[in-house]
């Protein structure tokens, strides 16, 4: 019997099934466009169409991008291509809702499993009133605000002035970093013979003057990672008056927030108003002290914002103190997979500060392989300390 | 060419590729896309494109990549001391300055670095790009530019378009994340480690002379190994080191010499502590296995 997947008649023919196969592959988070689609076709002209040995290491060649994804490819194949014998309804599965990690801050644990069903969510990119879609954020606070705090409580709008001062010397800290290339400038170790060359001819051919070339300064990007669940609450005002200073100090500074959920605040933070920027703040950091899933979170960052923001100048900041239900494995991968994008990371531990600590949590002694630096912090002079610390690195 | 005329084209090189790779490759060649080949150090990505260069019957031209690469050493830069020499010549015989400018911002002067020689082959070369997760992101955003377009600007001349379209491979082992926008320019190819079967081809294509009970010891010695902990796995071309050492050595049986077998652990383990993890006792215990 054949096991190949039967279409229905009204089937509108193979660009549509290599449409809805792109779309099949899109929904199970291989990231696809119309140009691999047009690809495949044009594949298939220079192979069996018919025969599935043939397809499949065709269509894998150009649908995966990694390891992981040619894992996966030959299930996700089959399930498309193969479904013993049985009629596929709709060739282009209907729309569904996008889940935009990247913007949406509200994607809580809950919500997922529910995903298909409900409303849109509409990705605001932290801007604006973020209780616009008053009905989520209620199932969502049922489920997870066990604490609601005003975070102007708990920060002053000095002491974000205050963090500023150390997060700009932080920042200028971190500028030392060398760039490979060289360019010119007027104090340099190499010679910038294209230069030499042009100002010679002006001379006859006598190279009067010696233009040379140096690597310059790159600035690194500082992105930060604060955990405020229920054990961190002590240190969580330092923390974020830090953080509030740091996005004010550089614009292509990042920031995010996580407890059992990891929620991008870099936006909020940037206003220019203080008090109204930590209003923003408290909207966004529902669920504030609650439980931590650290590895949860640097699992999601790692996957989503990171491939976008951070490369191999980029330096992730954390500040958390370790302890987590999620299983300390997760902790480590997700650093191993930061990792591979080249970045530094710092993990600052408040609890390192008490005399005796050891990094017993299992989620920190996970951790540790994979950092760069790995220091205590718990007031503001500590973090101001760093400065040396980072330009060693 | 279809894919499997191509595998047997590869094969009789001396290259045995799995119906993915060949297909991948197949697919390069026959849509024009760039292919990325990732996978561990020593499984074969290098050498697939020598291999297809001579299947192709035309050049290699490779690129190694390193961070820091940059314009003068990937795809041109101007011969400074002979411009410098060309100079101080038409000074004393009087040139004007505006020829002198011309004559040496000219072709003449240009040294071609690996990438603008490929594209101004007269047939089609393949060109290697190798390791490039070890250059920076600029670097690759670069080739992106001259991955779609195929063209090269030297301010100094013009444009210089492709005479003809370089088959590209890329190779990458993982040392970091490459951008998803190279990924999606590239078709891609997974090689793992090859499975009992297909090294035992490998290892038959490369060295004939080999007997068939050696190889096959040898074959499961080795896939054994690969089980173990080890810092560095041992690839193909240890693999290949390790069949030649123990030929050379006369040996036709590995469990029949434990001291000899220890000896030519040295192709295969290649770090101080894989050494010591494997011992007499185990290096036998694999071989009594394999045997």
């Amino acid at each position: 019997m054949s096991r190949v997947t039967k279409f229905a008649a009204r089937d509108p023919g193979p660009t549509a099934r290599m449409a809805g196969f792109m779309a099949h592959l899109r929904d199970n988070g291989l990231r696809l466009g119309v140009g691999e689609t047009e690809m495949g076709l044009a594949a298939l002209c220079h192979v069996q169409a018919s025969d599935p040995s043939q397809t499949r290491p065709a269509l894998r060649a150009i649908c995966c991008g990694s390891a992981d994804d040619t894992a996966r490819f030959d299930d996700l194949f089959d399930a498309f291509w193969l479904n013993g014998g049985r009629v596929a309804q709709k060739t282009i599965p209907s729309q569904s809702p996008a889940s935009d990690h990247i913007h949406s801050s509200r994607n809580a644990s809950g919500q997922d499993e529910a995903g298909g069903s409900g409303t849109p969510t509409v990705p605001d990119g932290g801007e604006g009133e973020a209780d616009a879609d008053g009905q989520g954020r209620l199932q969502a606070s049922l489920h997870q605000a066990k604490m609601k705090r005003d975070l102007r409580d708990l920060v002053q709008p000095e002491d974000i002035a205050e963090a500023q001062k150390i997060a700009e010397r932080l920042g200028t800290a971190l500028r030392h970093q060398r760039s490979r290339r060289r360019k010119q400038a007027r104090k340099g170790d190499q010679i910038h013979f294209r230069k030499v060359m042009r100002q010679s001819l002006a001379t006859g051919g006598e190279p009067l003057s010696l233009p040379l070339k140096q690597r310059p300064d790159r600035p690194l990007k500082i992105v930060t990672l604060c955990d405020v669940s229920g054990s961190m609450t002590t240190y969580a005002k330092v923390f974020l008056a830090f953080i509030a200073g740091l996005m004010r100090a550089d614009q292509t500074f990042d920031a995010y927030l996580f407890h059992t959920r990891l929620v991008r605040i870099a936006e909020a933070l940037r206003d220019k108003d203080a008090l109204r920027a930590l209003g923003r703040l408290s909207v966004l950091a529902d669920g504030f002290g609650g439980g931590s899933k650290i590895g949860a979170s640097l699992d999601q960052f790692s996957r989503t914002y990171a491939r976008r923001f951070v490369d191999g100048r980029t330096v992730v900041m954390i500040l958390s103190d370790g302890y987590d239900t999620d299983t300390p494995d997760m902790i480590g991968d997700a650093l191993a997979r930061l990792k591979k994008r080249g970045c530094k990371i710092i993990w600052l531990n408040p609890l390192k500060g008490w005399d005796g600590y050891e990094p017993v949590a299992r989620g920190m002694a996970a951790a540790l392989p994979h950092l760069d630096l790995f220091r205590p912090a718990n007031r503001l002079d500590d973090l101001a300390a760093l400065e040396k610390e980072l330009i060693r690195l | 060419m279809a894919h499997l005329e191509l595998q047997k084209a590869l094969a009789a090189q001396g290259y045995v590729a799995d119906d993915d790779l060949a297909m991948a490759v197949h697919l390069a060649l026959a849509l024009g896309r760039p292919l990325l080949i990732e996978g561990a150090a020593g499984v074969g990505k290098t050498d697939l494109a020598r291999v297809l260069a001579h299947v192709q019957e035309t050049e290699l031209i490779r690129l190694q990549c390193y961070e820091g690469l940059d314009a003068s050493q990937a795809i041109y830069e101007w011969n400074y001391q002979r411009q410098l020499l060309s100079i101080r010549a038409a000074a004393e015989d009087g040139e004007t300055g505006r020829s002198v400018e011309a004559r040496i911002f000219s072709e003449e002067f240009l040294l071609e670095r690996p990438l603008l020689k490929a594209i101004r082959q007269a047939k089609s070369p393949v060109l290697l790009i190798d390791e490039i997760d070890r250059a920076d992101e600029e670097f690759e955003a670069y080739l992106l530019e001259i991955l779609s377009e195929f063209q090269i600007t030297v301010p100094e001349l013009d444009t210089i378009t492709a005479t003809s379209r370089p088959i590209v491979v890329l190779t990458a082992n993982g040392t970091r994340d490459l951008s998803d926008a190279l990924r999606r320019r590239c078709l891609y190819a997974h090689v793992d480690y090859p499975d009992r079967t297909t090294e035992l081809a490998i290892l038959k294509a490369r060295c004939a002379d080999i007997e068939t009970k050696l190889a096959g010891q040898i074959i499961g010695f080795v896939q054994s190994l690969r089980k173990e902990d080890l810092e560095k796995t041992p690839g193909i071309a240890e693999m290949l080191d390790f069949a030649a050492a123990l030929s050379g050595l006369g040996i036709a049986d590995l469990t029949q010499d434990p001291v000899a077998l220890q000896a030519c652990l040295t192709t295969l383990l290649k770090t101080q502590s894989d050494r010591a993890n494997i011992t007499t006792e185990v290096a036998q215990r694999l071989a009594g296995k394999a045997a």
